[in-house]
């Protein structure tokens, strides 16, 4: 069975990647993907943690994870709105260019 | 160490590289439900099936449209030629990145881990699980659709489409023309303007 270690080295590059995506890239669109895949990979450690625990209660890192999918995509319902109401002011996704404070 | 944790391990990853650096959006989106297929396939190989199954209906389903239509919505012509080059915004960014990820691995290595103490899977069933929904867990369970119901109108109310400020009544009084309701006052109203 495959230590606990590399798992934990996966989702560590994981969210590393996520990082690197929501920080650089410019497309609003692209960092919201990359804030979405830094969530996945905190997901990752709670199963990882949860199978390789002793249980005291069998089911809790599960309920953690399926909460946490719920609320992540509640966030990229409302993020993408955003983004798509932006867009519809701006004429552009570039985070770079939405630099106003005023409408 | 396991082949096929490897297997799924090395293509995660790669196709989430390649889902955040890429410069057409749509192979972008593409590559990112590769990565989330690959992260539900990690859950099943953890033997958590109800987290896995739910990654696949909740990302690959859900989320990954909700992304394409984004990008078909906003799709305009800077999109494309999004320009590359090394400014000290990159830069620093390389730096943060590099600073977490370096630092999480090394407290990773230097991590004494015990050795499993349940080597036998934890079986969970769905029954099991939509038991506990019901008894142990019922007040996050509220809370939760008490979120996404005011996610779900926060999204259509942010998304909607504003009233074009022309064609409103205010717009009309302020110019000085009488208010009325049949159509012609429009009409008196772009006559006034001019």
């Amino acid at each position: 069975m495959t230590p606990l270690h590399q798992y934990l080295i996966f989702s560590t590059l994981l969210f590393s990647i996520g990082l690197a995506g929501a920080l650089l890239r410019r497309n609003a669109i692209l960092v919201l993907v990359g804030i979405e895949l830094m969530l996945n990979a905190a997901n990752i450690n709670f199963i990882a943690f949860w199978r390789y625990s002793p249980n005291p209660e069998p089911n809790a890192g599960v309920m953690f994870v399926i909460f946490s999918i719920a609320i992540a995509a509640a966030e990229a319902a409302v993020g993408l709105a955003l983004i798509i109401s932006i867009y519809r002011h701006y004429r552009t996704t570039n985070v770079k260019r939405i630099d106003g404070l005023k409408g | 160490m396991d082949l096929a944790f490897i297997i799924i391990a090395v293509l995660t990853l790669a196709s989430a590289v390649a889902a955040m650096s890429l410069r057409n959006l749509v192979h972008c989106a593409l590559c990112m439900v590769m990565t989330f297929a690959g992260i539900a396939l990690t859950f099943l190989q953890l033997n958590a099936e109800f987290v896995g199954l739910a990654q696949l209906l909740v990302y690959v389903g859900a989320v990954a449209i909700l992304i394409v239509f984004a990008i078909l919505l906003t799709r305009s012509e800077d999109a494309k030629k999004e320009v590359r080059f090394v400014s000290s915004s990159t830069v620093v960014g390389f730096g943060v990145v590099a600073l977490v990820a370096v630092s999480l691995l090394a407290a990773i290595q230097h991590t004494q881990i015990l050795p499993p103490q349940s080597v036998v899977a934890p079986h969970v069933s769905v029954k099991r699980i939509g038991e506990q929904l019901m008894t142990n867990y019922v007040l996050p369970l509220e809370v939760i659709g008490l979120l996404l119901t005011a996610a779900m109108i926060g999204a259509v109310v942010i998304a909607m489409r504003e009233p074009d400020p022309a064609d409103s009544v205010d717009v009309q009084q302020r110019n000085g023309s009488p208010l009325k309701l049949d159509p012609d006052s429009k009409k008196t109203a772009v006559v006034a303007n001019e």
